[in-house]
C-alpha cells in the first residue's frame, strides 16, 4: 500500500528523548532485526533489499541492492562507509536522523555489514556537526559494550566494527571518493572513476558508500520485507522519503513523507503555504546542485524518475532554442538530489539567490580541474556583478557559456553541480537577469 | 619549542590507530585533538601530529591547510559558525550576521581572545533558518533582534569546539 502522510519508517523515534540510549532504543523494539538479520545468508539480504526498491538518499538516487551487487565476489576485504557529511545546501535531514535515532543507523549499518561481508566499517561524519557526533559515538560505545559490535557478535562468530570519523569543514567530502581520501588521511579531493568504490574504495578494497537515510531504511526492510517497502513507494522508488522544506513557507521542517507527493501538497498541505498571501517563484527541488521548477511545474511528484523525465518540467537550455544535452540528446529536467526543497516566493530576488549559490561552489571546488575551479569562479564573480546592478549586456550568455564549459567536463559532479543550477536558472528567469542588467545600464547613463 | 599531546589524548590516538589498516587515517582526529590542546595549529602543533604518527611533516601540512575547521592562528575560546547560505539567506542570515558583527566587535573571519566569527556554508539546519552553530550548541530560527541575547548565552553556558574530541 502507498505511503500517506504520516507514514513512518525511519522517523518513529523522532522527539522521544530516550530512544537514543541503547535501553531506550531496545525498549522500542531496536536491535529486534539484527538478530533475524545475523541469520540470514548474506546473498539473501542483498536480495531483500533488491526487491525493495531503495534508492540512495545520499543525491543520486542508485538502486541500493544493484550496488551492493557489484562487488567482487572473492573480495577479501570490503568496507561499508556511511556518508554522514551532509552539507548539500537546503538539506538537513541526516542530522535529525542521527540525532534523534543513532542506533537505527548502527542497526542498518550491522545488517548492512553483514549482507556485505564487511568487517571494518566508518562512519564519516561532517566535522561542524559536533552535537550529533558526541550522540553517535555515545551509541557505537553502547553498542560495543552490548555486544552488537566486535569480534563476535552476539556469539554468532561474525566480526563487526564500527569507526566514527570526523572530518573538518569541506563540502567536497560528500562527494564519495573524496570522502574515502578524507578517510584515508588524505587532503578532500575527488578520484578518478573508475574504478568505482564498489571495486576498489578505502584502503584499497571494495567499498560501498551510502548515505544515512539509505541505511536506516534497511532494519525496516528485513523485518517486514522488500515487498512491504516497495509498495510504499511509487514506481522504481520504494519507500518515503525524508524531505527537508525551508525558505518562504509558513511551516518550514523536516518531514518523512511519501514518495509520490506533489510539490503543491508539500508547500500548501505540510508546510502551511508561503507567507502573506505572497506567491511562489521557484522551488528548488533537491539541494542546490538541482535545476529549480518554476510556479507550473509544482504538480509533479518529488521521486527520482518522474523529476527527470516528467515532461511538463521544462528541460534545461543552454540558451533559447539550444537544449542542454545531458549525453545522447536527453534533456535534463531535474533531479530529486539530497531530499533539500527551498521555497522561493515572488519578492525573491533571483540574481541575488543564484548569486549566492554560486558563491558556495566557488567557494567548495577542491581545485583539482581548471574548468570547475576557474569556472566556479568566474560564474560567481559575474553573478555578484548582476545582483549588485553592476551587470553588462552580454553577462546573462556569458554565465550561460561558462556553465555550458563546466558541465560534464569535471572528475567530479561537482562541476555539474554548479552548472545546472546557474543554466536551470537562466533558463526559467532569464527575464529576472536581463531585468536587473537593463537597471544597472540605466543607473550607469 | 617542542610540543606534547596530553596523556588523555596519546590514549586516544593510540586507540584510534587500531581501528585502520595504518595511522594515516588518525591525521584528522589527531589535528582536531591538537588544536583543542594547543589552541590552533601552528609548525610546532603540526610537527607534534607528524612526529606521533610516524607522517611527513608535509603531508600534515598539506591536510591542515585542506579543512576550514583547522586553523592556523590563534583564535577566541569559542566560535560562531553563522550561515548565510539560500535558507537562510531568503530568512535575513544577512542581518542576523551583521548584527552579531556589531555585537561583537568583529568582523566574518575575525577573533579576539573570546569568540571567532565565522561566516559559514549550510550548516544542515536550513528548516530552522536563519541559524548558527557554537559547539554542540545551535541557534534557531535567530532574529536580528534576539542577537544581544544569544551573545548572552554563549558567554554563560560557553560551548568550546574542542569539548567533543
Ligand atoms: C559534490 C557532491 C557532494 C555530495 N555530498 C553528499 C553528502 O553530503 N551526503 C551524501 O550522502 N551524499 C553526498 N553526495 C553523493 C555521494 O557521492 C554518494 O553518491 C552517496 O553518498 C551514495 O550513497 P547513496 O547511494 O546511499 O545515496 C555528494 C555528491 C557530490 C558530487
Ligand atoms: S569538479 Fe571541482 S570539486 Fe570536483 S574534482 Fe574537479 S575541481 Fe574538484
Ligand atoms: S542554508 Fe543555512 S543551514 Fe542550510
Amino acid at each position: 500500500m502507498p505511503a500517506e502522510i504520516g507514514t513512518k519508517v525511519v522517523t518513529t523515534r523522532f522527539g522521544n528523548e530516550n530512544a537514543k540510549t541503547l535501553a531506550g532504543y531496545e525498549a522500542t523494539g531496536g536491535y529486534g532485526t539484527l538478530r533475524k538479520a545475523l541469520a540470514m545468508r548474506p546473498e539473501d539480504i542483498t536480495a531483500e533489499v533488491k526487491a525493495s526498491n531503495l534508492r540512495g538518499r545520499g543525491g543520486a538516487g542508485f538502486a541500493t541492492g544493484v550496488k551492493w551487487g557489484f562487488v567482487p565476489k572473492d573480495a577479501k576485504a570490503v568496507h561499508l562507509v556511511c556518508n554522514a557529511d551532509e552539507s548539500e545546501p537546503g538539506t538537513c535531514k541526516d542530522r535529525e536522523l542521527i540525532y534523534w535515532d543513532p542506533h537505527l543507523l548502527i542497526e542498518g549499518m550491522i545488517c548492512s555489514a553483514h549482507a556485505l561481508r564487511a568487517v571494518h566499517n566508518y562512519i564519516y561524519i561532517r566535522g561542524e556537526m559536533m552535537r550529533e557526533y558526541a550522540v553517535l559515538q555515545r551509541a557505537v560505545d553502547e553498542a560495543y559494550q552490548r555486544g552488537y559490535l566486535g569480534k563476535n557478535i552476539l556469539g554468532t562468530g561474525i566480526e563487526c566494527h564500527l569507526t566514527v570519523h570526523r572530518g573538518a569543514g569541506a563540502y567536497i567530502c560528500g562527494e564519495e571518493t573524496a570522502l574515502l581520501n578524507s578517510l584515508e588521511g588524505e587532503r578532500g579531493q575527488p578520484r578518478l572513476k573508475p574504478p568505482f568504490p564498489a571495486v576498489k574504495g578505502a584502503f584499497g578494497n571494495p567499498t560501498i558508500v551510502n548515505n544515512v537515510e539509505t541505511l536506516m531504511n534497511v532494519p525496516a526492510i528485513l523485518d517486514k520485507g522488500g515487498a512491504w517497502f516497495n509498495d510504499l513507494g511509487m514506481g522504481r522508488s520504494g519507500g518515503t522519503r525524508m524531505l527537508c522544506v525551508s525558505g518562504h513557507v509558513k511551516k518550514p521542517g523536516v518531514f518523512e513523507l511519501p514518495m509520490g507527493i506533489t510539490f503543491t501538497q508539500i508547500i500548501h498541505d505540510v508546510c502551511g503555504g508561503v507567507p502573506d498571501g505572497r506567491k511562489v517563484k521557484a522551488v528548488i527541488p533537491g539541494g542546490v546542485s538541482m535545476p529549480p521548477l518554476d510556479a507550473d511545474e509544482l504538480d509533479v511528484p518529488c521521486e527520482f524518475d518522474a523529476l527527470q523525465t516528467d515532461e511538463r518540467i521544462k528541460p534545461v537550455m543552454v540558451r533559447p532554442g539550444q537544449q542542454f544535452d545531458l549525453g545522447g540528446g536527453r534533456p535534463l529536467r531535474t533531479m530529486a538530489g539530497s531530499g533539500g526543497i527551498v521555497v522561493l516566493d515572488d519578492t525573491t530576488d533571483i540574481p541575488r539567490a543564484v548569486w549566492r549559490i554560486m558563491k558556495f561552489f566557488a567557494h567548495e571546488s577542491c581545485g583539482q580541474c581548471t574548468p570547475c575551479r576557474e569556472g566556479t569562479g568566474w560564474l560567481e564573480k559575474v553573478s555578484r556583478r548582476v545582483a549588485e546592478g553592476r551587470g553588462k549586456p552580454d553577462d546573462v550568455d556569458l554565465l550561460a557559456s561558462i556553465a555550458h564549459g563546466i558541465a560534464g567536463n569535471t572528475i567530479c559532479a561537482l562541476g555539474d553541480a554548479a552548472a545546472w543550477p546557474m543554466l536551470g536558472f537562466l533558463t526559467k528567469y532569464r527575464a529576472d537577469f536581463e531585468a536587473k542588467i537593463a537597471g544597472a545600464k540605466r543607473g550607469a547613463a | 619549542m617542542s610540543l606534547e599531546f596530553s596523556a588523555d589524548a596519546q590514549k586516544k590516538i593510540a586507540a584510534l590507530c587500531e581501528r585502520y589498516p595504518s595511522k594515516q587515517p588518525v591525521v584528522m582526529a589527531a589535528l582536531h585533538l591538537a588544536q583543542k590542546e594547543h589552541g590552533y595549529l601552528s609548525d610546532d602543533a603540526l610537527r607534534l601530529v607528524a612526529r606521533t604518527l610516524g607522517l611527513p611533516y608535509a603531508h600534515v601540512y598539506g591536510v591542515a591547510t585542506f579543512y576550514t575547521m583547522y586553523r592556523r592562528q590563534p583564535g577566541g575560546k569559542q566560535t560562531i559558525r553563522m550561515c548565510t547560505n539560500i535558507s537562510c539567506m531568503l530568512r535575513d542570515g544577512y542581518a542576523v550576521l551583521a548584527e552579531l558583527e556589531k555585537r561583537l566587535g568583529l568582523k566574518r573571519g575575525e577573533s579576539n581572545a573570546e569568540f571567532t566569527l565565522v561566516e559559514e556554508e549550510c550548516i544542515a539546519a536550513c528548516a530552522n533558518a536563519p541559524c548558527a552553530v557554537v559547539g554542540t550548541r545551535y541557534f534557531l530560527d535567530m532574529t536580528v533582534a534576539e542577537v544581544p541575547k544569544i551573545i548572552e548565552e554563549i558567554r554563560r553556558k560557553p560551548t568550546p569546539e574542542g569539548e567533543v574530541v
